[in-house]
């Protein structure tokens, strides 16, 4: 442990709970949400040619997961220094 | 230079360099082979991983499957593109903290139990067998159709050249071999999908050219022609699909909790050198699978239009057989398209329905795997793109399989003999047992590529089920819970694991007439069930973990260990 204390620790691992969750929250709504259970209400909707719910199960999630991953890896990244565990 | 000459020209130098590689980067001690020292730059772990990833089903086939089933196809790309979203968020960082070898090796330590730790290393096992048998086909494929040697001559080829730097380098050559097979495929993925867009909507970008007009003048989208095509062939609409929306959920779900539950992936976080490197490994290896997964849908459109047009001719009247195109006369050698001229009017027909029903139209029958090695055939692209994607379909296969048989030979020599019957053996007595598990992982593969079981295509479901329904709850409660307990865990891996392989025999082996939507569980196929599989292990792991005792306190202090990043480096030297 290289935590000041426990407080320290139980912030830290709250902290990164909530960003955790918030990123799968996205995670569910552009593949589950769009891609799957809205994809009938979305594909009326045309996006540059596509049918917008079949674009976000073909395209759009993994453009979104893509960007999911980078903001998690600097968000804790930040976060390690700012508690003073980074390497 | 003919098509031949080129495949063989430009398959042999990628075999040169992969040797070459091997040679260059051998293995010393058992931590180079089995995580590559852990001192792999994040950059190049992120392209390594990503051709780890990326098997024959990624390359060769999932553009084949979405150009057969649209919108359904889409399972594949969401389920393992956001498996990875979770195995990076969830599991990979902290994996990586707790800093020992394989998955297994997380299981026996945290739950305290050498039990918990056989039945990981025997799922492990399984499961990577399971994967290489699917690699091994398509390794076949390729040198049937494009070296035109036997299967066999190609399966030898291909187990000689991955025995030289599996087994030589371990992880190390394994990655640095893998960043060039990396390069190799989607160089290869790319070029056709490219040539493709530009030839018929104008844009550089498969991307976008994918939901562009078509370029012959007609101003159509190239959606909606492949909607029209589908409906009056008697498909599906090709933007719809076919699947129950619960059925499409429940895949989707299995695939992503099955992927960010394989151990030949996730030991991939173990080879840089700190926590932070894995996350920004993560990243880059997702940019590195996303530029090819969000190609195969479009490759996946532009083959179907460009198929169909070819076959059933502009005016939808049916080419006539004799003056097919060569590509049809050369895969109907290899058996994977079939021709039946049911009306006896000399001129194929392509549409639903099978080629032996008479009530169907239909007269030509189309394997799925062959739509990307026959796209540039297909298209006329020069000869050079079409020895290039041979060459890509290997580089995918090989870089798979020497995953999975490190993953393997990694089971046996360190949980096996080292942690479980032989906890004394050195380092280098160590090192020659992995080797040695190595050898004989490659022959058994070997004989699944030469003799490749009936029941492929239906044991991919037990791979990615087994993993969802096992190894992916066991790991996410050993991390973010501080109660779990070894009962809890063992009996939740059992029956997630038994009621899975239950489910998928029992409509896949026992009763397959029985194998459709009405007697399905709330309408779930047997390639979705792995969802539920999970869920039962959920629950049955909390129910037992309720009534049995606490767990010891130095196991809440490794969960705290894991917990924080500091220390990676250290705690990786044990």
């Amino acid at each position: 442990m290289a935590f000041k204390n426990d407080e320290q620790a139980k912030a830290y691992w709250s902290e990164n709970l909530s960003l955790m969750f918030k990123l799968l929250a996205i995670w569910f709504l552009v593949s589950f949400g769009f891609g799957i259970l809205l994809v009938d209400v979305l594909n009326e909707i045309s996006f540059f040619g596509f049918k917008l719910g079949f674009w976000f199960s073909q395209q759009g999630a993994i453009y979104t997961f893509v960007a999911l991953i980078i903001v998690y890896a600097m968000k804790m990244n930040a976060l390690d220094k700012k508690y003073g565990v980074d390497e | 230079m003919d098509v031949q000459t080129l495949t063989f020209l430009i398959v042999g130098l990628s075999f040169a360099l992969y040797i070459g590689i091997a040679v260059w980067a051998r293995a010393g001690s058992t931590k180079e082979f089995y995580v590559a020292g852990g001192g792999v730059h994040p950059f190049a772990n992120g392209m390594a991983t990503a051709a780890d990833w990326m098997s024959a089903a990624s390359f060769i086939s999932m553009a084949g499957i979405i150009s057969f089933a649209g919108y359904d196809g889409g399972v594949y790309l969401m389920g393992w593109t956001g498996g990875y979203v979770l195995l990076a968020l969830c599991l990979a960082p902290y994996l990586r903290k707790f800093g020992k070898f394989t998955v297994p090796d997380f299981i026996g330590d945290r739950y305290y139990s050498q039990t918990a730790r056989t039945v990981a290393v025997i799922c492990a096992i399984f499961i990577c067998f399971t994967y290489i048998a699917g690699q091994m086909r398509g390794v076949g494929v390729v040198f049937s159709r494009f070296l035109e040697v036997e299967i066999e001559t190609g399966v030898y080829i291909g187990m000689v050249i991955v025995f030289f730097y599996a087994v030589l380098g371990g992880m190390k050559g394994i990655t640095y071999t893998q960043v060039a097979q990396y390069c190799i495929l989607v160089f290869a993925y790319l070029v056709p999908a490219v040539f493709l867009s530009l030839m018929m909507t104008g844009h550089v970008l498969p991307q976008t050219g994918f939901g562009a007009t078509l370029a012959d003048g007609s101003g159509m989208y190239l959606l909606d022609k492949l909607d029209g095509l589908s409906t009056e062939l008697g498909f599906a609409q090709y933007t719809e699909g076919s699947k129950s929306m619960i059925d499409v959920f429940a895949i989707t779900g299995a695939l992503m909790v099955g992927t960010a539950g394989l151990p030949h992936v996730i030991v991939r976080f173990f080879t840089v050198p700190r926590v932070k490197d894995t996350r920004i490994s993560a990243a880059w290896t997702l940019i590195f699978i996303a530029i090819v997964y969000t190609t195969a849908p479009a490759l996946a459109g532009f083959a179907r239009v460009n198929m169909v047009d070819t076959i059933n001719g502009k005016d939808g009247a049916g080419t006539e057989y004799a003056q097919a195109p060569s590509w049809i006369k050369n895969w109907e050698k290899t058996g994977l398209i079939t021709f039946n001229d049911k009306n006896g009017d000399g001129k194929m027909f392509y549409s639903a329905g099978k080629i032996t029903d008479p009530a169907s139209k239909n007269e030509i029958k189309i394997d799925r795997d062959i739509i990307v090695l026959a796209t540039p055939e297909i298209a006329d692209l020069p000869a050079w793109v079409i020895a290039l994607v041979a060459a890509g379909g290997i580089a995918a296969a090989l870089s798979t399989t020497a995953g999975l048989l490190l993953v393997i030979s990694t089971s046996v020599s360190h949980d096996l003999l080292k942690r479980t019957f032989m906890p004394n053996i050195s380092d280098k007595q160590e090192l020659r047992a992995a080797r040695l598990a190595a050898v004989v992982a490659i022959t058994i593969s070997a004989y699944f590529g030469i003799n490749p079981p009936g029941f492929v295509a239906s044991v991919v479901a037990f791979a990615f089920g087994l993993a969802a329904s096992s190894f992916f709850p066991a790991i996410i409660m050993g991390i973010f819970s501080k109660t779990m307990n070894k009962e809890g865990a063992i009996a939740g891996m059992v029956s997630g694991i038994l009621f899975t392989i239950g489910y998928i025999v029992y409509f896949k082996f026992i009763s397959p007439d029985l194998n459709s939507a009405e007697n399905w569980l709330f309408g779930i196929s047997p390639e979705g069930i792995g969802l539920i599989g999970m869920v039962v292990n959920f629950v049955v792991a909390v129910a037992v973990q309720k009534v049995t005792k606490d767990i010891p306190a130095e196991v809440i202090e490794m969960v705290d260990s894991i917990r924080s990043p500091k220390g990676s480096s250290d705690a990786h030297a044990h």
